[in-house]
C-alpha cells in the first residue's frame, strides 16, 4: 500500500501542476525563471506569517489566526511580485529576446507566477505528507480517517490550481482597477483556507474547495479572454487564431483544459 | 572503514582543493573578447584597449551592418551599450543552461542521502577536523566547529596558494598531474565506495568481476572524457558526477556544525579570492586570460563547449552551426595576413606564436568565423594592426622573460571556430556545485523536505541574482557567497521557524 499509496497521491497532486509546467513554461527560459522566482517570494510570504506564528504560539487558537495572517501575507506578497514585474519591465523587454510576448500579454505571466506560487504552496503542504507515507508507519490506525493523504492530494491539488487562477485574477485586476475583482480574489483565499479548517470533515470541504475552484477558473478564464469559441479553436488546433482574435490577451493554454 | 578513510583524506586534500580553487562564475564574454583581440597575437589586454576592442566585439554575432565612421567615439559607445544588450538577450537561456546541472546535482545528493543511510551516518572524520564535537553544549559545538572551519579554510588557502604559484611558474606538468590524480581517485576509489554503498543500501548483490569491469570501464571513460576529448555532454555529467561524489563525502566526513560553518568560512574566502585585487582566484583567472588558456576543464563545468581539441572537434559541425548563426565562416587567413606586417615590424619572431600558427595552418581546424563582409573597415584594420603592435610590443617584453610553453600538452581554443561555440557560454566551477549540493543534502539529511527545497529554492535565486550581476559586471564573480547565505538563511529560519507552522498545518489538514 505504502509506495501505490505514495505514488498515487504524488500524481494526484502533482501531475496537472507539473504537465503544466512541462508543456507551457519549461520550454521558455524566461518563464522558468520567473516561476522561480515567484516561488521565492511565496517562501518569503510564509516565513514572514511563520515568524508571527512563533510570536503568538501562546494563543489560544494560534493556529487559526496563523492561517489568517498567512493568506493575508500571501496576498500582500502577490502585490510586492507584482510590483516588481512592472519595475522589471524594462528589463524583461531585454532579456526576452525579441519575442515579446511575456511583456505584452500580461496573462502569461500572471499565469506564470500564479502557477510558482501554487507549486510551492502545494509542495509545502504534501511533500513531508508523502514522504511519511513510503515510512514503516502506516496511517488510520487509530481512529484516525484512513483517507488522510488521499483528501489532502486532492485538496493539495485545489489549492495549487487555486493559486493558479488568482494568480491571473489578481494582476488582471490592477490592470483594470477592478477593485472588486481584488476584493474577490483575496476572499476567496480566506474563504478557501477557512473552509479546510473544517478538516477532516471531507464530505463538507472538499467539494466546497473544489466548487470555489471551478468559479474561480470560469472566472478567471473569461478574463483571460476566453470564450467558447477560442476553446473551439484551441482544440481544432488553429492556435493561431486564438492569438489574434484576442489581442487583449490570449488564454495561457492549460488553462482551458480545466 | 578507518584505514581506508585515512587514506582518503589525502586524496581529498587535492580534490577539495582542486574543487574550491575554482569557485568562481565566469562570463565568457569578457574571456572571449579578451582572446578575440588578441587573435593573432597573444598578450596581454590592457584596460583601455578593451575598452577600444569591445565596441568591435558588439559588432560579432549582430545583424546590424555598422557605419564606416564606427570609430568614433559616441559610435563606440552605443556599440558598448547595443553589445550589453545583446548579452542579457541571452541571458535568460544561460540562466536555465546553468539550472539545470545545477538542480541535477543536487538531485543526485539528495536521492543518495535520503536513500542510502551511510552518507549520514557519523563516525569517521576527516583529518582536518579534529574537533568531534562530541561536547553536549551548543557553545563547545560551536567553538569546535570554528576551529574546525579555520583549520579547513587554512588548507584550501594554502593549495590554493600552492595551485596558483605552479600556474604562475607554468608547471603544468604538476598542475596535470595533480587534477588527473584527484580525478582518478574520484573517479576509481569514490566511485566504488559509493557504488558498493548503494548497493548495501538497496541489498543488491553483484560479484566483484563484474563491479571491478563497470567501474574500470565508467573510470577511464570519465578520464578520457574529462581531460582529452569527448562529447560535451558526456564531459558534463561526468563533471556533475563528480561534484556530487565530493558533496557526498562532504557530507559524511564533517561534523553537523563544521559543515555549516565551513559553508559560510568558504563562501567568504571565495568572495575575497575572486573580489580582491590580489585574490588568488583573481589571478588564476587574470593570468589565464593573459595566457590565452581555458582554466583546466577538470576544475570547471561549461555550459559550452570548455575542452579544446584542434583535430577531432568536428570542423563540420562547427561550420554548420557557425552559419545557421547566419555567420559566414571564411578561411583562416584574416589572422595571419593582419598579422604578417606586424610580425616584420615588431622584428621578433616568437617560437611558440609561430608553432601555435602552424597548427593552425596545418588545417586541422582551418576555419575562423569572423564577420567577413560585415564590415570591418579598412580603417578598423589600420587601429587593429595598431593595436595589435601595441599589444605584440608588451607580449615580447613579457615573453622574454616568461618563454612560452611550446610542449603544452592541450593547444589553445584560438582560431577556431569552437571559440564562436564558447563565445556565450558561462562557466561555473566545480566548487559551486559542490558547495550548493552540500548545503542542499545536508538539509535533506534530517528528513525534512520543506527545508530541502526552500534551500534549493534559495540557491537558484542567488545564483540567478549572481548571474544577474554577471552581466552587469561583466568579470568573473564568486558565485558562493549569494547562494549560500541565502541557502543558510533560509535553512535555519525553515527548520526554527516555518516548519513547526507547516507541520502543524500539515497535521490539522489546513491550506493557507
Amino acid at each position: 500500500m505504502t509506495i501505490a499509496q505514495f505514488f498515487g497521491c504524488a500524481l494526484i497532486a502533482f501531475g496537472p501542476p507539473i504537465s503544466m509546467f512541462a508543456i507551457t513554461i519549461a520550454t521558455n527560459p524566461i518563464r522558468t525563471i520567473m516561476l522561480v522566482a515567484s516561488s521565492f517570494f511565496w517562501l518569503l510570504a510564509l516565513l514572514f506569517s511563520s515568524i508571527l506564528y512563533s510570536a503568538v504560539t501562546q494563543l489560544n487558537n494560534a493556529l487559526v489566526f496563523g492561517v489568517v495572517f498567512s493568506v493575508l501575507c500571501q496576498e500582500l506578497f502577490r502585490f510586492l511580485w507584482f510590483l516588481l514585474i512592472q519595475k522589471a519591465e524594462g528589463g524583461l523587454r531585454k532579456v526576452s529576446d525579441g519575442n515579446l510576448q511575456i511583456v505584452e500579454n500580461k496573462h502569461i505571466l500572471a499565469y506564470v507566477s500564479g502557477l510558482g506560487f501554487g507549486m510551492i504552496s502545494g509542495a509545502f503542504s504534501l511533500v513531508n505528507v508523502l514522504a511519511d507515507v513510503t515510512g514503516p508507519g502506516t496511517i488510520g490506525l487509530k481512529g484516525d480517517p484512513h483517507n488522510f493523504v488521499v483528501a489532502s492530494a486532492f485538496t493539495s491539488l485545489a489549492f495549487i490550481m487555486l493559486h493558479v487562477f488568482w494568480g491571473i485574477l489578481f494582476v488582471n485586476a490592477i490592470h483594470r482597477r477592478a477593485y472588486l475583482q481584488l476584493a474577490y480574489v483575496v476572499l476567496c483565499h480566506l474563504l478557501a483556507s477557512c473552509i479546510t479548517l473544517m478538516n477532516p470533515a471531507y464530505s463538507v470541504t472538499i467539494p466546497t474547495v473544489w466548487i470555489l475552484t471551478i468559479l474561480s477558473g470560469v472566472l478567471a478564464f473569461i478574463v483571460a479572454g476566453g470564450s467558447p469559441r477560442t476553446i473551439k479553436a484551441a482544440f481544432s488546433g488553429h492556435s493561431r487564431i486564438l492569438q489574434v482574435t484576442t489581442s487583449d490577451g490570449s488564454n495561457p493554454t492549460g488553462n482551458e483544459g480545466m | 572503514m578507518q584505514p581506508a578513510a585515512s587514506r582518503f583524506d589525502g586524496g581529498l586534500a587535492l580534490d577539495d582543493e582542486a574543487a574550491i580553487s575554482n569557485n568562481h562564475l565566469q562570463g565568457d564574454g569578457q574571456q572571449d573578447k579578451a582572446r578575440q583581440s588578441n587573435r593573432g597575437s597573444e598578450g596581454r589586454v590592457r584596460g583601455e584597449q578593451e575598452q577600444v576592442t569591445r565596441g568591435h566585439g558588439g559588432t560579432r554575432g549582430h545583424t546590424h551592418v555598422p557605419e564606416p565612421g564606427e570609430n568614433s567615439q559616441s559610435a563606440g559607445e552605443w556599440k558598448e551599450r547595443e553589445e550589453e544588450e545583446e548579452e542579457l538577450k541571452y541571458g535568460a537561456q544561460h540562466v536555465i543552461k546553468v539550472f539545470i546541472p545545477v538542480s541535477l546535482c543536487m538531485l543526485v545528493v539528495v536521492a543518495t542521502v535520503s536513500s542510502v543511510t551511510f552518507y549520514t551516518e557519523k563516525g569517521a572524520y576527516l583529518l582536518y577536523t579534529p574537533f568531534h564535537e562530541e561536547s553536549q553544549s551548543i557553545g563547545d559545538k560551536v567553538y569546535d566547529a570554528l576551529r574546525n572551519a579555520l583549520i579547513l579554510l587554512c588548507v584550501v588557502v594554502v593549495l590554493t596558494i600552492v595551485l596558483i604559484l605552479l600556474y604562475k611558474k607554468r608547471c603544468y606538468k604538476i598542475i596535470h598531474g595533480w587534477l588527473l590524480m584527484s580525478s582518478l581517485l574520484l573517479l576509481f576509489i569514490f566511485t566504488i565506495m559509493y557504488m558498493m554503498e548503494l548497493l548495501r543500501g538497496y541489498n543488491i548483490g553483484i560479484d566483484w568481476i563484474t563491479v571491478s569491469i563497470c567501474v574500470w570501464n565508467f573510470g577511464v571513460m570519465g578520464m578520457v572524457s574529462i581531460h582529452w576529448h569527448g562529447p560535451l555532454r558526456l564531459q558534463q555529467a561526468y563533471l556533475i558526477f563528480i561534484a556530487s561524489l565530493m558533496s557526498l563525502m562532504f557530507i559524511k566526513y564533517l561534523p553537523e556544525y563544521t559543515l555549516w560553518m565551513v559553508l559560510a568560512v568558504i563562501s567568504i574566502w571565495d568572495l575575497i579570492a575572486v573580489l580582491s585585487p590580489k585574490g588568488p582566484l583573481r589571478i588564476l583567472v587574470e593570468t589565464a586570460q593573459e595566457r590565452n588558456e581555458p582554466i583546466f576543464p577538470a576544475l570547471i563545468y561549461s555550459s559550452n563547449i570548455m575542452y579544446s581539441t584542434l583535430g577531432m572537434a568536428e570542423p563540420d559541425g562547427n561550420l554548420a552551426s557557425s552559419r545557421s548563426r547566419g555567420r559566414q565562416p571564411v578561411q583562416d587567413d584574416t589572422a595571419t595576413v593582419g598579422d604578417a606586417p606586424v610580425e616584420g615590424q615588431a622584428g621578433v619572431q616568437r617560437d611558440g606564436d609561430t608553432t601555435r600558427r602552424r597548427m593552425v595552418e596545418n588545417g586541422h581546424v582551418a576555419v575562423e568565423t569572423v564577420d567577413g563582409d560585415s564590415g570591418f573597415t579598412e580603417e578598423w584594420a589600420l587601429h587593429r594592426d595598431e593595436r595589435a603592435l601595441r599589444r605584440r610590443e608588451q607580449v615580447n617584453s613579457h615573453v622574454r622573460h616568461h618563454p612560452p610553453n611550446v610542449e603544452y600538452p592541450q593547444p589553445h581554443p584560438r582560431d577556431l571556430a569552437a571559440e564562436e561555440e564558447e563565445e556565450r557560454g558561462v562557466k561555473l566551477g566545480l566548487g559551486d556545485f559542490i558547495f550548493y549540493s552540500v548545503l542542499v543534502g545536508k538539509a535533506s539529511s534530517y528528513g525534512d523536505w520543506n527545508t530541502t527545497i526552500a534551500c534549493f529554492i534559495a540557491i537558484l535565486i542567488g545564483l540567478c541574482l549572481t548571474l544577474i550581476m554577471l552581466a552587469i559586471f561583466k568579470k568573473a564573480l564568486p558565485a558562493l557567497p549569494i547562494s549560500i547565505a541565502f541557502g543558510l538563511i533560509f535553512y535555519f529560519s525553515t527548520s526554527l521557524l516555518v516548519v513547526p507552522f507547516t507541520e502543524q498545518l500539515a497535521s490539522e489538514q489546513f491550506y493557507i
